[in-house]
């Protein structure tokens, strides 16, 4: 029960937090300049945006998440458990950040979904 | 032509650092999750906390793991989150291989099937466009 929680923090903080995280440096803009002074400067215009403070504190719940079950669980297990995100960042992304999301895009979610059905069910 | 190759170009290189140091990331916190898991279970959250703070194995896989974020962040400014994330699938079977190698892990043939299921998702999503959106 304890670590059904833990699950559903690491995908849904964790989702929740990369589609924050993505929305911010959507308003930042595209990155087109790698020296690192510039990467610099995009780093400190990305903490100027909110969603990217939201988006971090989201990851951070989910991190902690991940080192508590990562305590108990086999890392092949969790890793692959975690990739149920997916759906949910499909969804997010088409409802959340208006992308479009294609049937091709879709099948291949899908197919990571099954994936991950087979992981949990190769348990042992 | 030129601008939609070099957009790609850019697009790979970053997943490719994603690939490569998110697993490592991951592997390196189950190492050191593994290890304080073991002997600090009746510890209260403090000596957890300070045992998770003083692990190396830990803070090697924080390293990675910023290594993973920032280039994400710079894949996340032009690419579409739906076609980033399932692209960085391919850290689902990296993930595997390193468990079973670094950690030695038992991974099911099961598993494995499951591993290659997401990596062949990832194939199917990467022969899509990366950005669907208006850029501004």
């Amino acid at each position: 029960m304890r670590d059904l929680i833990f699950y559903l923090l690491i995908i849904g903080a964790g989702t929740g937090g990369e589609l924050c995280v993505t929305r911010a440096m959507k308003e930042v803009g595209e990155v087109k300049d790698f020296r690192p002074a510039a990467l610099l400067r995009v780093l400190l215009r990305a903490l100027q945006v909110s969603w990217m403070w939201i988006g971090v504190a989201l990851m951070a719940t989910a991190f902690f998440s991940l080192l508590a079950v990562l305590s108990r669980e086999n890392v092949s297990f969790v890793v692959p458990v975690t990739a149920l995100s997916y759906g949910a960042g499909a969804l997010g992304g088409k409802f959340f950040l208006g992308e479009k999301v294609t049937a091709r895009r879709w099948a291949g979610v899908l197919l990571v979904c099954a994936g991950v059905t087979l992981v949990i069910l190769g348990r042992r | 032509m030129t601008i939609a190759r070099s957009l790609h170009f850019k697009t790979y290189l970053l997943i490719l650092l994603m690939v490569i140091f998110g697993p490592l990331g991951n592997v390196l916190l189950g190492k050191g999750m593994k290890q304080i898991g073991a002997t600090g279970a009746s510890a209260g959250v403090f000596g957890q906390l300070s045992r998770i703070l003083t692990s190396g194995s830990i803070w090697l896989g924080i390293a990675s793991l910023i290594t993973f974020f920032v280039a994400y962040m710079l894949v996340l400014s032009w690419a579409d989150y739906s076609y980033v994330q399932p692209a960085s699938a391919v850290a689902y079977g990296m993930v595997a291989l390193l468990a079973h190698y670094m950690l030695r892990e038992v991974v099911t043939p099961l598993r494995w099937a499951g591993v290659g299921l997401i990596c062949l998702g990832v194939l199917v999503v990467g022969h899509t466009p990366p950005r669907t959106t208006e850029s501004n």
